[in-house]
């Protein structure tokens, strides 16, 4: 099955929810910036919605710490389906639960499986939402950073590696879809109007990757 | 649970079909409730509306749908018609998870149409393939 044999189950639920609680640190941050992306495309909602959504995560989280990775992230998409309020919370909240069952019951997991049950979740977005690449939206930062996964593992990497290109590929492509025309959701309304701007979903799928790799950095540092 | 609408055709002709309205706006979804009920004659059609998101503002609030949804629950099953967006997602992501009673279905229709199109139809104890087809219909009235 995986190309890659002994790879550590390094991904263990306290791993997800130290990402969590850094996801929604900087969520807070960037709230105002998500929000100006959401101006010119969309409703000016994004930040406030993706704040919303993280707070009510992790507070939840915080009472109640599941013990596994799987149902750690079966946990944060129930949190943003009921509580974020735009498309980003059922959207988002499909991608974790699926890639949370994915990952099953396991007490840890590899990033082989990790991956695996990122693509699961991706796949569960793109059959909710219906975007395909280049139509603008979050899926434009979440295909690359798996093929990136994908592909640093391929070449050996570990966890840390892999994560980390997933973040620059979500990064790359989240700043790529400033040129492209939206296709999807409001912003494909405003047609032509929609160039020259990037897309908010786009963005804060890089910064849930980037700040998943900064948190794995730190747990492989300390 | 509430006592189904009155009938005297027995058991079948009182289970109607309950119909949810999902609206990013919850005067919009309040007000073709409204319109859609007083269209649809005598018959109590279970109708709710699920508007505006979950700090009360505009959005979507996938509580407020799943109450309306098991509100209006009489066993005949559910059409749930949505406006735009995360509306549409969030139900199609409730639906997924089997969040929703058994018999629950995102209807393909016009919001307003299509809300007055179904009440209608499930009005006159008609199934839900035949609500669904009614609204789904309100696509193709051409205006002009």
């Amino acid at each position: 099955m995986n190309a890659v044999p002994d790879l550590p189950a390094d991904i263990d639920a306290a791993l997800l929810l130290r990402w969590l609680d850094a996801v929604t640190s900087v969520i807070e941050q960037e709230a105002d910036h998500l929000t100006q992306l959401d101006s010119p495309i969309g409703d000016a909602d994004h930040g406030a919605n993706m704040r919303r959504g993280f707070r009510a995560a992790r507070t939840a989280l915080e009472q109640e710490p599941p013990d596994t990775p799987g149902a750690v992230l079966v946990a944060i998409g129930r949190q943003l389906i009921s509580t974020v309020g735009g498309a980003s919370g059922p959207l988002y909240g499909t991608l974790l639960r699926r890639a949370g069952k994915a990952l099953g019951d396991a007490p840890a997991v590899t990033a082989a499986e990790l991956r695996d049950g990122l693509r699961a979740g991706v796949d569960g977005l793109v059959q909710l939402g219906g975007a395909k690449l280049e139509d603008k939206t979050m899926v434009d930062a979440l295909l690359p950073a798996l093929d990136a996964f994908t592909a640093a593992l391929d070449a050996g990497g570990g966890t840390e590696q892999a994560v980390t290109a997933a973040a620059s590929a979500a990064e790359e492509g989240a700043t790529a879809t400033t040129p492209l025309r939206a296709r999807k959701g409001r912003a494909s309304y405003l047609g032509d109007r929609s160039i020259g701007h990037q897309d908010p979903g786009a963005t804060s799928s890089a910064l849930l990757l980037t700040t998943l790799a900064d948190t794995v950095r730190k747990a492989s540092s300390s | 649970m509430t006592a189904p609408a009155q009938g005297t055709g027995g058991d079948d002709a009182e289970r109607l079909v309950g119909i949810v309205l999902v609206s990013h706006s919850a005067a919009a979804a309040n007000a073709v409730a409204d319109l859609a009920a007083s269209l649809s004659g005598s018959a109590k059609v279970p109708l709710e509306p699920a508007g505006g998101g979950p700090d009360g503002g505009l959005g979507t609030s996938s509580d407020l749908i799943a109450s309306a949804a098991r509100t209006v629950d009489r066993g005949a099953g559910i059409a749930v018609l949505a406006d735009i967006g995360s509306a549409v997602l969030t139900v199609k992501a409730l639906l997924a998870d089997d969040e929703l009673p058994a018999g629950a279905r995102l209807i393909d229709a016009p919001f307003l149409e299509g809300a007055v199109a179904a009440v209608v139809t499930a009005s006159t104890g008609a199934d839900i393939d035949a609500v669904a087809a009614a609204a789904g219909e309100a696509y193709i009235y051409r205006k002009v």
